[in-house]
């Protein structure tokens, strides 16, 4: 080997590189960069030509520059010149400048792509590989658009240098893995695969990382690799006797390259071929007993080589999971490593017991291991290593050892690193919910975690505490004794609060019979909390004394007393003030019964995946980029359509939980105050004690999906809301005439911005800026033209802090808003029934009732509907008959409906007869919707 | 696969860098600061690879200098540990006995080996005197 001087011929170079190791400060790095910088710019713009040597030299300043972390922002021009140089240095700086420097979209790719199509040609094996490097790199599309043709000819062509093969294969990996379209594989597949029998080792190294991308793509036409890459697999692995030469590394035969085939094989299940899977188990085989031989060579070296061919194979035997010797095998070997001294090691076989761990035929075997799981927990001095070990317990945790891997969790908690208790947290909560045999231990272990760990505790973990303790009767009475025995401790986490509070608040009345938790006692209790916590802990208290009130009459006074305290009824947040002013008038005025229907206990949730698996899953959820911020947004961007779904699959719940608005069980995002407003006007209004019946229409329901379909048979009311926007309709209908007023409201603490909503036909706009918290209003006038089915779309769009929200709601506006009600006698209705007799006209309906079969409310929704409700039309009493006219600008439709309640089924037929066809089917439709 | 390639020495200065997935250049230098934070601080007795953000960093330590790759989940975390160390044998091959100068005042030999290793986040070449061919033919070559 020659002897390398400093800088080798670049004097200037080196110059210029001993003068910035020199630099003192930084300040005096940036001044020599500038002035160099100065210099070369000067250089480059100067009119005498430069000449190889001196570009080489610049452009490679330029490069250690770049290095240190300057912006470069010149001097392409002249690394494009240098790839025509016929020097190879010239041309190697060159290329390395723009692999480098040069991003796939720059204006000089044509420029390069000429110097590239050149070397390619040149038939000079080391241009070639300098050329296909730079294409490598790069990888634009305009570089795959010229050379996707060439690439695969130079890849299989018999007469192409070994070392050129390799950068091919390289080359066309990035090429299909950026313009893959361009690279139509068919016709290459076979010669391509063919390369794992090639010679050299370096070709079919490259070879195997171009046809496990590949393979990932289109399984299916890279099928045959398999039984040529377990052919080799098994000659490198099982005979001792052929000299790899140069590819042994440190007594390991061709490491790099052995897993590469064994992470081939990972794309493909077992081979279906008997002797196939004979050889390739019998390599496996081999692996695993290599592991048991003495060492060839005490050099860490060797067994680092030694075993990443180990656990690659054990990978695959775990991804084939489907032979049970070699998994406990593998399962056995993987436990040895958990003891040894390189913590490496110890790190990677608790990762690869975790996948083990959830294969039926090693799930016992990895189970034996979790004294030393445990106790690696508590002793391993590297936390990511400890991490391993805690997602290892997770993953071998089952309903036999749950409350002992709980247990060490728990314990490990109070000194784990704080970068990890979140997870741990979760993944506590998690199996303690999921192996809960007896609902006391859960509920202990949740209110363990608070305590130990209360910072760490996220919404989603005491929300699904609170939804499992309101779905499980079994377990409401020891939670509300363990709460209030929790809450006694003198300083609690406010989450332990939170959940005392909402507890106490359900099922406080279970423990009342003690004394020494009497229902004063209770309030006293949380009221002594009250005064530490933010806002919307005292809110959420504040609804758990107006649940008292309703469980507890005889501590109306006391917590009246709180109500009516300056400090709650002028409270500086709106929230709290609005509560306290709205609790206390409703327990003034409002009945014993009106109050215990308001004030209910939770319905049940429905039963769904536990919003704590969703966060754990979002946690681990893969990001892309080395980019926080993009992550972060992701992230919210996820959290917030997940609030979304949320709150449509718990729509019925919606009702009571609105009674806690700052601590929505169902998502993150606060309701507004105006729905807990909503709520108790409704309760106020004239139609109290049908409202206070049927409390599912007391409070707006949070998916627009079903709102339509509410407004069928009503006017006004809440159309959409999610978490920024809430919009309320009010609409008078006349004949074919129809206003609507539209109302938005903002519901967050920040100003929508260029807002519009268009209607699909003209409207006038509404106001381009909605203020925090304000309302503004749209008009629509519409008019009847004929008959119709589809409902028009608002298309709402704004600006809501950076991103532009857009989404299309649509406007109730139903054929049967047109309806003018027609009174009757009985005689003229059989009459007209009569006339419309013909077929296409009637359309009748058999359905089940979806609601209760109430008369009142049966014939409150005719009138809604539109048309005059007639008695004693029908000889049947129980049945109903309606009449009205559709209005419509070039006709009119008359109509008649009858509805017979078939009680006893639960049944309704629904009878339409109209003169037109198209409307009969739609009112149908719509009316049918509703009972 | 491979993400990038840095070698820094203990006060944090990159020596060298090369990435295979693009990265704007106000993010390097902060990826170079994180990623070496993440590093230089370890123990002897840490595990030599540690989990950051979406992918995995898998370095070694020598003498002065830190060379600490990226990689994603699909990669094997003992064979790059073993292929940084190799790249290290070839560099004190061709070198004898490599020093952070030799590395700084040779960025362009380095990156040449470096680029006969890996090449678009692959392992192409393993073997020594094949890695270092090129170099040698040239070397022949200026000596002529």
């Amino acid at each position: 080997m020659p002897a390398v001087s400093k800088g080798d011929g670049m004097r200037g170079l080196a110059v210029f590189i001993s003068d910035i190791r020199n630099c003192k400060s930084k300040e005096a790095e940036i001044k020599r960069i500038n002035k160099e910088l100065a210099n070369i710019r000067s250089k480059f713009k100067g009119d005498k030509a430069l000449d190889g040597y001196s570009k080489k030299k610049y452009v490679c300043k330029l490069l250690f520059i770049f290095l240190l972390g300057h912006d470069i922002d010149f001097g392409h021009m002249e690394a494009v010149n240098l790839l025509s140089s016929n020097k190879y240095t010239e041309k190697q700086i060159g290329y390395l400048f723009i692999s480098v420097l040069v991003n796939s979209n720059s204006d000089l790719i044509r420029l390069i792509n000429n110097g590239i199509k050149n070397d390619l040609a040149s038939r000079n094996p080391t241009f070639m590989n300098l050329a296909l490097h730079c294409i490598a790199n790069v990888g634009s599309r305009e570089m795959a658009e010229a050379f996707a043709a060439d690439i695969p000819r130079i890849l299989v062509a018999g007469d192409t240098m070994d070392s050129v093969k390799q950068s091919a294969a390289l080359c066309l990996l990035r090429l299909n893995r950026t313009s893959p379209d361009l690279v139509p594989m068919g016709e290459w597949t076979a010669r391509v695969v063919h390369l794992l029998n090639d010679q050299h080792l370096g070709v079919v190294t490259a070879a195997t990382s171009l046809i496990t991308t590949l393979a990932q793509k289109s399984p299916d036409d890279f099928k045959t690799s398999v039984s040529l890459a377990i052919a080799r697999l098994s000659r490198i692995v099982t005979s001792a006797s052929i000299d790899l030469q140069d590819y042994t590394y440190y007594f390991v035969a061709a490491p790099w390259l052995s897993v590469k085939l064994l992470r081939l094989l990972q794309c493909y299940p077992p081979p279906e071929d008997g002797a196939l899977r004979g050889r390739l188990t019998e390599c496996l085989e081999t692996i695993l007993n290599k592991a048991q031989e003495p060492p060839k060579s005490k050099k860490v070296q060797h067994s680092n080589a030694k075993n990443a061919v180990l656990f690659e194979a054990i990978s695959l035997i775990i991804h084939h999971d489907s032979e049970p010797t070699l998994l406990v095998r593998a399962c056995n070997q993987l436990g040895q490593f958990l003891q040894h001294r390189e913590t490496n090691l110890r790190y990677l076989a608790l990762e690869s017991m975790c996948t083990l761990a959830s294969s039926e035929f090693s799930h016992e075997a990895v189970k034996t291991h979790i004294e030393t799981v445990i106790n690696a927990l508590k002793t391993e001095r590297d936390v990511s290593v400890r991490q391993r070990a805690v997602d290892l317990l997770y993953a071998m945790c089952d309903r036999s050892n749950a409350k002992q891997i709980v247990a060490e969790m728990l314990s490990y908690l109070e000194t784990a690193d704080y970068s990890i208790r979140e997870e741990i947290v979760l993944k506590v909560a998690i199996l303690a919910e999921k192996y809960a045999v007896d609902y006391t231990w859960y509920v202990d272990t949740i209110l363990n975690l608070i305590r130990m760990a209360g910072d760490y505790v996220s919404e989603e973990v005491w929300y699904r505490v609170i939804q499992i303790v309101i779905n499980r009767d079994d377990v409401q009475g020891y939670a509300a004794k363990t709460v209030f025995e929790a809450l006694q401790a003198p300083a609690c986490h406010e989450n332990l609060v939170k959940v005392g509070g909402y507890i106490l608040g359900e099922f406080g009345n279970l423990i009342a019979g003690d004394s020494r938790s009497s229902p004063l006692v209770q309030f006293k209790l949380l009221h002594s909390k009250f005064h530490l916590c933010s806002v919307p802990t005292r809110a959420l208290l504040l609804s758990a004394y107006i649940k008292f009130i309703n469980l507890f009459p005889e501590v109306k006074g006391a917590i009246q007393e709180v109500l009516r305290s300056d400090s709650q009824l002028r409270n500086a947040d709106v929230e709290l003030q609005q509560r306290a002013v709205e609790y206390l008038r409703l327990s003034c005025i409002a009945s014993t019964d009106i109050l215990a229907t308001v004030l209910e206990e939770m319905p049940p949730f429905p039963e769904r995946e536990s919003s704590i698996l969703a966060k754990l899953k979002r946690k681990k959820g893969p990001g892309n980029l080395p980019n926080i911020e993009e992550v972060r947004q992701e992230r919210e961007k996820e959290r917030s359509l997940n609030g979304t779904a949320e709150h449509k699959d718990s729509s019925d719940t919606a009702s009571k939980t609105s009674l806690y608005p700052s601590a929505d069980l169902l998502g993150p995002a606060a309701p507004p105050p105006s729905t807990g407003a909503s709520l108790l006007v409704d309760v106020f209004s004239d139609s109290l004690p049908a409202a206070a019946h049927t409390p599912l229409d007391m409070s707006p329901a949070t998916a627009s999906g079903d709102n339509f379909s509410r407004f069928i048979c009503k006017n006004n009311g809440v159309l959409y809301e999610n978490q920024l926007l809430q919009i309320g309709l009010k609409s008078e209908y006349r004949q074919n005439l129809g206003r609507i007023y539209v109302f938005f409201g903002n519901k967050t603490s920040t100003q929508f911005l260029n807002f519009t909503s268009t209607l699909n036909v003209h409207t006038k706009p509404a106001d381009p800026t909605i203020d925090a918290g304000a309302q503004v209003q749209q008009i629509l006038n519409i008019e009847c033209l004929s008959d119709f089915t589809d409902a028009p779309v608002l298309d709402i769009q704004f600006r809501y802090g950076g991103t532009l929200q857009n989404f299309g709601v649509k406007l109730p506006v139903m054929l049967n808003k047109f309806f003018q009600p027609t009174e009757m006698v009985s005689q003229d209705f059989f009459q007209r029934w009569k006339q419309l007799g013909a077929p296409q006209q009637e359309v009748q309906k058999i359905f089940k009732a979806k609601h209760a079969m109430d008369t009142e409310v049966t014939k409150a929704k005719i009138i809604g509907f539109g048309t005059a409700l007639l008695d004693g039309v029908d000889p049947n009493p129980t049945n109903f008959v309606g009449a009205g006219v559709i209005h419509t600008k070039s006709t009119q439709v008359g109509c008649l409906l009858r509805l017979e309640p078939n009680t006893q089924a639960q049944m309704y037929r629904l009878t339409l007869r109209t003169s037109r066809e198209t409307v009969s089917q739609r009112l149908s439709d719509l009316l049918s919707e509703q009972f | 696969m491979i993400k990038f390639v840095l070698m820094v020495n203990r006060q944090g200065q990159t020596r060298l860098s090369r990435y295979y997935q693009p990265v704007a250049l106000r993010r390097r230098a902060a990826l170079e600061a994180d990623v070496v934070r993440g590093c230089l601080y370890r123990k002897k007795d840490q595990c030599s690879f540690v989990e950051y953000k979406d992918f995995k960093l898998v370095y070694r330590h020598y003498a002065s200098l830190y060379i600490v790759v990226g990689i994603t989940e699909s990669e094997n975390e003992l064979s790059v540990y073993e292929l940084v160390h190799n790249f290290v044998e070839v560099l004190d091959k061709y070198f004898s006995r490599v020093s952070e100068l030799d590395i700084m005042f040779n960025m362009d030999k380095v990156h040449l080996i470096l680029d006969e290793m890996i090449q678009n986040g692959h392992v192409v070449e393993t073997s020594r005197t094949r890695i270092l061919a090129p170099l040698s033919a040239l070397d022949t070559l200026a000596l002529s």
